[in-house]
C-alpha cells in the first residue's frame, strides 16, 4: 500500500479523520435544483451524512440510469443552471463538506478556472466529473488543484491494476470505486464487483475508498462497508426526494447510518 | 473564400490523444477507457492485416455490391448550368453508405471475440445496416432509436426486426438520435465485456471518428479514380455531401483532401453544429456542438432523422477550423424542393439527408456556373416516402 504523495485537502482530511475514528463514511447524492433539494441536504446532514454530493443536472447524463436522468430533466425544466445551483448552495449552513458532480461540458463551457473558482465561492470543496477520465483530466486538475478543489477520480472494475495505480495517484478527496459495470440506479442485490473493487483499491492506497453506483439500500451499504471505508448513495436518495420529498431523504439517511454503524457480523 | 492552397492538405491520423487539431479525444466514463484502448489496438492491428483487409474487400464487393457507380445528372446539370455527378452509395446493399463501416466494424467485433453488437440509429439506415451485418456474421444485435424516429421511420424499424435485431426506444430528452446515442452508451457501460458498440458515424470517443472514416474512405478512393476516368484525369471543382455526424462526407472528402477541390458539407438549418455551434464535449468527443450558455446540449430539429443531431464528428470541426472544408446549411423547405427536383429531373429518389446536398447545389448554382460538382448520394429515399407522402400529399399533380 502506498501513502498519498499530495497534501490532503479539506475533504480528504475530514474523511481520513472520520475513517480513522472507526466510523464508516456516508455520502448521499442529491440532484441540485429539484424541489426540496436544499432541505434534503440539511436533512441528510442532520441525520448522519459525512459529506453531500450535489449533482448539477446535464442534458445528456450518460453515466446515469432512469432515476437520475428523470431528476436531471425535471430540474432543467424547472430552470436550474450551474449558476443558480451554486448560488443557492452558498446559503446552506451545514458543517459537512459539499462535493459537486457534473459532466465535463458544464466545466468546459464555463472555463476550467472560472468553474473551479465558482465552486470555491459556493463553499464546495471537491468535484466529480464522471466523463473526464485520467487521460483527459490534466487541464481541469491543474485549475482545480490551484484553486483548492479536490478532484475525486473514479476507479472502474474494467481497469487493470496498472491503471488503478495511476487513477489513485491522481485522486484527491477520496477514491470513488465504481461498484458495478453499468450506470447509476437501484439494483436488487449488491454486485460482487462492489466489494471486489473496494478490496483491490484498499490494497493499493491509504486514501478513503468509497463505493458508489448500485449501492441501493441500507443492507447493501452495510455489505459494501465490510471492506470499503464508506458508500455513496444516489438513485435511492433521489427517488425518495422525487416521490416523497426531503423528509423522506432524512429518514432514509438515518436508516443507512444506523446500518453501517453496526457491523455486518452482528446481524448474522 | 479562403484559398485552398493555404490550408492543410493532408488527411490526419490522430495520435495517442485521439485529436484532430484540438478536436476529438476520449471523454468517456472510466469504465469504458480500457475498452476504447483495446479497440484502438484491435483496429490498428486489423487495418494493417492483409487477411482482414481482403476479407472486408470481398464482403464489400460480393455482399454490399461495391464499387458503387458514378451517375452523371445530364438533365439536372443542364438545368442548373453545371456538370453534376453522383457517387451512388444509394445503390449499396441496404440502401446507404452505412454498410461500408458496419461490415468493417462487425468483422472487427468478431475478431475481438464479441458476440453482441449495439448500435444507435437516427433515420434507421445505420440500424438496418448493423442488423444486416449481424445477421450475416451471426452476431446478436440491439439497436437504440429515438421514440420520435421510430414513429417517422417505421419501415426501417420493421426491416431491423425482420433481420433479427431488437429495437429499443430511447424515451429521454428529445427522443431522437442524440438520445439514442446516450442509451447505446449506457448499454455499453454495462455490457462492455461482451458487447461491441458499433457507432454509426465519424463520432464518439477515439478511435471511432478515425476508424469509421477509414472504413468509409472507400467512397473517396473509388470516387476520385472514377471521376478522373470520366473527366479526362481532372478532379471535381466541388465535392459536396450532407453532414449530420458526417460519415458519408468524411468518406468522400478523404479522397480529395489533397486535391484542388472545394469540400462542402451541408448541414440542416436546425442542426447546424459547425455553422451555429461552439466547441463542446458530448458523446465522448470534443467538437462543435449546439449548446446553451451553460453547456446544455440543444435539441436539433430537422426534417431528416439522419441529420437530427446537435453535434458533428470532430474531424469536420477540424476541417472547418483550418478552412479546408465549408459547412453551409439549408432549411427544410429547400430540402423538400431538392427531394422533388432530383426525383423528377433524374428519376432518382434521394434520401432526405442527401436532398440537403441537392438543395445547396441548386441554391449555389448561379455562382458555380460551368463547374464540375461531385455529390455523394449517400442513401436512397425509399425510407422517406411515407413521411413525404404526409408532407406533400395532394400537392403533387
Amino acid at each position: 500500500m502506498k501513502s498519498a504523495q499530495h497534501k490532503p485537502g479539506a475533504l480528504e482530511t475530514r474523511l481520513r479523520q472520520t475513517r480513522d475514528s472507526g466510523r464508516k463514511i456516508l455520502v448521499p447524492y442529491i440532484t441540485g435544483g429539484l424541489t426540496g433539494w436544499i432541505d434534503a441536504i440539511r436533512g441528510a446532514a442532520a441525520n448522519g451524512a459525512d459529506a453531500i454530493e450535489i449533482g448539477i443536472p446535464f442534458s445528456d447524463p450518460v453515466m446515469d440510469g432512469p432515476i437520475i436522468q428523470m431528476a436531471s430533466e425535471k430540474a432543467l425544466r424547472d430552470g436550474a443552471t450551474p449558476i443558480s445551483i451554486l448560488h443557492e448552495l452558498r446559503g446552506v449552513d451545514v458543517s459537512i463538506p459539499l462535493i459537486v458532480m457534473c459532466y465535463y461540458n458544464t466545466v468546459y463551457r464555463a472555463g476550467h478556472t472560472r468553474f473551479a473558482n465558482s465552486l470555491r465561492e459556493a463553499g464546495v470543496v471537491a468535484a466529480i466529473v464522471p466523463d473526464l477520465p485520467l487521460e483527459e483530466s490534466a487541464h481541469w486538475c491543474e485549475s482545480a488543484d490551484s484553486t483548492g478543489i479536490e478532484t475525486v477520480m473514479l476507479a472502474a472494475p474494467t481497469a487493470p491494476d496498472e491503471r488503478l495505480h495511476r487513477v489513485v495517484e491522481r485522486a484527491r478527496g477520496f477514491v470513488y470505486a465504481v461498484g458495478l459495470l453499468g450506470v447509476t440506479g437501484e439494483r436488487t442485490e449488491l454486485a460482487a464487483t462492489a466489494v471486489a473493487m473496494a478490496t483491490r483499491l484498499k490494497r493499493i492506497t491509504d486514501m478513503p475508498v468509497l463505493v458508489g453506483v448500485g449501492v441501493s439500500n441500507a443492507a447493501q451499504a452495510q455489505q459494501a462497508c465490510a471492506v470499503a471505508d464508506g458508500v455513496i448513495q444516489g438513485a435511492s436518495v433521489v427517488r425518495r426526494l422525487l416521490n416523497e420529498g426531503a423528509d423522506s431523504v432524512a429518514q432514509y439517511v438515518a436508516e443507512v447510518r444506523a446500518a453501517i454503524d453496526s457491523p455486518v457480523s452482528s446481524n448474522r | 473564400m479562403m484559398n485552398p492552397k493555404q490550408v492543410p492538405r493532408e488527411l490526419l491520423t490522430p495520435g495517442a490523444d485521439g485529436r484532430f487539431g484540438e478536436f476529438g479525444g476520449r471523454f468517456v466514463p472510466e469504465t469504458l477507457v480500457p475498452a476504447c484502448e483495446e479497440l484502438e489496438r484491435a483496429f490498428n492491428d486489423a487495418w494493417n492485416d492483409s487477411l482482414f483487409r481482403t476479407e472486408l474487400d470481398d464482403l464489400l464487393r460480393e455482399y454490399a455490391g461495391r464499387p458503387s457507380i458514378l451517375t452523371e445528372c445530364h438533365n439536372l446539370g443542364a438545368q442548373l448550368g453545371i456538370r453534376l455527378i453522383l457517387k451512388r452509395e444509394d445503390l449499396n446493399h441496404t440502401g446507404s453508405h452505412k454498410i461500408n463501416s458496419v461490415l468493417g466494424q462487425a468483422l472487427l467485433a468478431k475478431r475481438m471475440g464479441k458476440k453482441r453488437i449495439i448500435a444507435e440509429t437516427g433515420a434507421g439506415q445505420h440500424g438496418v445496416a448493423s442488423a444486416t451485418a449481424a445477421a450475416l456474421l451471426g452476431l446478436e444485435c440491439k439497436v437504440y432509436m429515438g421514440a420520435v424516429d421510430i414513429e417517422r421511420q417505421s419501415l426501417n424499424v420493421f426491416r431491423m426486426k425482420l433481420l433479427g435485431a431488437t429495437v429499443e426506444a430511447a424515451n429521454s430528452g428529445s427522443r431522437t438520435l442524440k438520445d439514442a446515442v446516450n442509451e447505446a452508451m449506457r448499454d455499453w457501460v454495462a455490457s462492455v465485456e461482451t458487447s461491441y458498440y458499433c457507432i454509426g458515424s465519424v463520432m464518439g470517443p477515439h478511435p471511432y471518428p478515425f476508424m469509421v472514416r477509414q472504413f468509409q474512405s472507400v467512397i473517396g478512393k473509388e470516387a476520385r479514380k472514377q471521376f478522373q476516368e470520366l473527366c479526362d484525369g481532372s478532379d471535381p471543382n466541388i465535392v459536396v455531401a450532407c453532414v449530420g455526424g458526417g460519415s458519408n462526407a468524411m468518406g468522400i472528402f478523404s479522397g480529395f483532401i489533397d486535391a484542388d477541390t472545394r469540400l462542402v458539407g451541408v448541414e440542416p438549418a436546425g442542426g447546424a453544429a459547425v455553422g451555429r455551434g461552439t466547441p463542446g464535449v458530448v458523446h465522448g468527443m470534443k467538437s462543435y456542438l449546439m449548446q446553451d450558455e451553460y453547456g446544455q446540449v440543444q435539441e436539433a430539429h430537422s426534417i431528416s432523422a439522419g441529420l437530427d443531431y446537435p453535434g458533428v464528428g470532430p474531424e469536420h470541426s477540424y476541417l472547418a477550423s483550418v478552412g479546408r472544408a465549408e459547412y453551409p446549411s439549408v432549411d427544410d423547405q429547400e430540402v423538400i424542393e431538392g427531394f422533388k427536383l432530383m426525383a423528377r429531373a433524374e428519376g432518382i429518389i434521394p434520401a432526405l439527408e442527401c436532398a440537403h446536398a441537392v438543395a445547396w447545389i441548386t441554391r449555389e448554382a448561379p455562382k458555380i456556373q460551368g463547374q464540375t460538382v461531385l455529390m455523394n448520394l449517400s442513401g436512397r429515399g425509399d425510407k422517406d416516402v411515407a413521411q413525404m407522402m404526409a408532407i406533400l400529399g395532394d400537392s403533387l399533380s
